[in-house]
């Protein structure tokens, strides 16, 4: 079996392909010695399919690539023995027809074969006295984008949710390949709209790597402080929205107003709130206007999010509803593959930012927030701890702005090489997958939002839980439908 | 509770005044609808319009961008040789019309309020129900911000409910893709007519960076009667707002 170690935003030729089986058994054999899936996916149709998979070794640091073609109609599952892989391997059946033999769950990711209709499946049901189903969505309650939970209810409390996705399908990982060249960067800023920054620096640093460009040291910090803005904006926005759903409003009016804040200094860089046009292959389009304004900013915005974030730690009647609520233990968590601070709130201490450095995090550290309980209030003060490392990590490289260019220019790519590149974004792990051809043609390009990894966790969340507390767990994970159906 | 009474007291009052006083501060590097200086224009330069990713604009004697195609981004301005093409600062981009949406940059046809029989019914209440079609949540967090404090739709009677059955009205987001389709179909004949349809952000009116993709449906033009359009990728929440009043009759149309 010929697989190539590499890492984060690291160049490697494309590794040789293996049979389906051998790719299967070493797959099994590196997630049970500690590995964890980043992206799992297929090329082309049965009878004739390719197999990749990243797997992240992150205590080394190191991502190694295995390749496979599978030429029969099928390959062995192996989601019973490691959930984690569940959802990858139900996205490679509903894309090529490979079928994954002994899978448990084998339902539609985004039900976009002819063959599917939106929503219509075989939702999982308990059948006895008093047992009932409640159904939400697509369309939902908030102003939120759409996907259908299925609870099987018996009164309050929750036996099992089912979430089904792929109303936000836009096709995109078909349009990064196909479509005209001018419209690929805007593709990966809004794959999904409020992960921008994040998106868009796994992108970029695969098209680096591929061109073999080195990114001016400037261009890497404006990179991270963005990044961090990013996080702070959607972190702030979340304790607010939290703080809504257990009816408290000081904080949820102070956080909702700041979240607003912390987008405003993202648009003063770049003239969006959002960061749209920012980050581009070869480096940034804005250079930061006033690094002493923008700090001087920031130091008002963390006190004001300070005195909010507070209150929710000192009010036991927020601490009630947020503490023991929608519990995920670290087992779970860990084999389901979880990223992001839903992870880390559940004690695995699993960031990109330490675990597979790159751009300015390889010298500037950020320590990542754990914390044990896996519940609300973990999920809820990860969020918290991690908005004041993001203020302190923006004052100090603010401070200390590398002197030079903001960009460089971008050459040809390499032929037949692959990269993948990550990011730690707000939600978690974002990952893309980029390779070529042998003129140097990008022919792969496939995307993992970390929200893919992240819906079950959710789901498994609600179990043994009030349906009441379903707002609260939701928001407290507060995952991407379109990060998630691309 | 005396925290929180503080805290209150520290945060302060932060709602902006404006329609009755001036308008937030936008940054220096907002960008409102691009300006075309025809004059500035290198001969038979189309530089602009092959670099725009969603073909917005159009040149000859009447240059044109379709705001309703425009992802407000720095494509055209990056190609164009001679600084013909800019971003202006005119944050009121909403229309009633599509036709309205194609902009020189310097005169644009702003939203109408609502004819008089309307305005007796939404004038002081308009109770919109959001629905997200595809849309990225670019649009969709920037139309939520408008509930907060900063904003506060509520002032204007503006709310969003969550029931299509308590609602006056959609505002949609998205290209609508196909896997939407039935779900706002549905959600359209829930609202109780009389009704209005708001579409908010590039992708809802014409397909944004998705255009053209087998998977949606280029937007609600063409499939739902629409009576405003506020385009953006996403629309800037004073853009939002700012239509929304205009539709209202709230802001003097100028």
């Amino acid at each position: 079996m010929s697989t190539l170690t590499t890492y984060n935003g690291g160049l490697s030729e494309t590794p040789v392909q293996s049979p389906a089986e051998t790719w299967c058994d070493e797959l099994r054999r590196r997630l049970g010695s500690g590995g964890r899936v980043v992206a799992m996916f297929s090329n082309g149709c049965v009878p004739d399919v390719g197999l990749v998979a990243v797997v992240a070794d992150d205590r080394n640091a190191r991502l190694d690539l295995l390749r496979a073609r599978a030429q029969g109609p099928a390959f062995t599952s192996l989601a019973s023995d490691f959930p984690e892989v569940q959802l990858f391997e139900r996205d490679i059946y509903e894309r090529s027809g490979l079928m994954p033999i002994g899978h448990p769950w084998l339902k539609p990711v985004r039900f976009v074969r002819p063959t599917d209709t939106i929503g219509v499946t075989d939702f999982y049901r308990v059948e006895g006295e008093g047992v009932h189903e409640v159904a939400v969505g697509p369309v939902h309650a908030g102003v939120i984008e759409p996907g259908h939970f299925r609870f099987q209810c018996h009164g309050e409390q929750v036996f099992h949710l089912e979430i089904s996705l792929g109303y936000q399908h836009r096709g995109i990982e078909a349009a990064l390949l196909r479509g005209p060249t001018k419209r690929r960067l805007h593709l990966c800023e809004t794959l999904a709209g409020d992960t921008t920054i994040a998106h868009t620096t796994a992108y970029c640093e695969a098209i680096e790597a591929l061109a073999e460009v080195r990114v001016p040291p400037r261009a890497l910090a404006i990179r991270a402080i963005a990044l961090e803005l990013e996080r702070l904006a959607n972190h702030v926005g979340d304790l607010g929205a939290l703080a809504g759903d257990v009816a408290f409003l000081p904080t949820a009016s102070f956080c909702g107003r700041i979240r607003g804040d912390l987008l405003n200094v993202t648009a003063s860089l770049c003239g969006n709130r959002f960061g749209r046009s920012l980050v581009v292959p070869g480096g940034v389009t804005f250079d930061v206007p006033d690094t002493a304004e923008m700090a001087n900013r920031l130091k008002r915005i963390e006190r004001d999010a300070q005195g909010a974030a507070d209150l929710l730690w000192e009010t036991p009647s927020i601490l009630g509803r947020f503490e023991g609520t929608g519990v995920v233990t670290a087992q779970t968590a860990r084999s389901l593959g979880l990223v992001g601070p839903a992870a880390r709130a559940s004690g695995l201490a699993r960031d990109v930012r330490q675990d597979h450095p790159s751009g300015l995090f390889r010298w500037a550290q950020v320590p990542p927030a754990v914390i044990e309980t896996g519940d609300v209030f973990a999920r809820a003060l990860v969020r918290w701890l991690e908005c004041t490392r993001s203020f302190a990590f923006v004052r100090e490289q603010l401070a200390a702005l590398p002197g030079g260019a903001v960009r460089v220019d971008v050459g040809p790519l390499a032929p037949s090489a692959m990269t993948v590149a990550l990011a730690e974004g707000w939600r978690g792990e974002v990952c893309h997958v980029l390779g070529t051809d042998a003129q140097g043609e990008v022919v792969t390009h496939r995307v993992v939002d970390p929200s893919f990894h992240n819906w079950m966790g959710l789901a498994l969340a609600l179990r043994d839980g009030a349906i009441s507390d379903f707002p609260l767990c939701n928001k407290s994970f507060n995952l991407s439908y379109c990060g998630h159906d691309l | 509770m005396l925290d929180i009474l503080r805290e209150r007291w520290r945060q302060g009052h932060r709602t902006t005044k404006w329609p009755k006083g001036p308008p937030p501060a936008l940054d220096a590097r907002f960008r409102g609808a691009p300006v075309i200086d025809r004059t500035r224009c290198e001969s038979g330069c189309t530089a602009c319009v092959e670099a725009c990713p969603t073909d917005a604009i159009t040149l000859g004697h009447a240059p044109r961008v379709d705001l309703g195609r425009c992802l407000f981004c720095i494509d055209c301005t990056g190609a164009c040789p001679s600084g013909a093409i800019t971003h202006g600062r005119e944050f009121s981009l909403a229309t009633r019309t599509r036709e309205a949406l194609l902009s020189d940059g310097r005169v644009l046809e702003k939203a109408a309020a609502l004819e008089a029989a309307s305005l007796r019914l939404f004038g002081r209440s308009l109770k919109l129900r959001q629905v997200s079609a595809g849309g990225c949540n670019g649009c969709e967090a920037d139309v939520n911000v408008l509930g907060t404090i900063g904003w506060d739709l509520g002032r204007f009677g503006i709310q969003f409910v969550a029931s299509p059955r308590h609602a006056d009205g959609l505002l949609i987001t998205g290209p609508v893709t196909r896997n939407m389709e039935l779900a706002l179909g549905k959600t359209w004949e829930a609202v109780p007519a009389p009704k209005l349809v708001i579409v908010v952000g590039a992708c809802a009116i014409s397909g944004g960076p998705f255009r053209e993709h087998a998977e949606v449906h280029n937007g609600v033009e063409g499939r739902l009667a629409i009576d405003l359009y506020i385009p953006g990728c996403p629309p800037h929440p004073l853009t939002t707002l700012d239509g929304l009043v205009r539709l209202l009759g709230r802001v003097e149309r100028k």
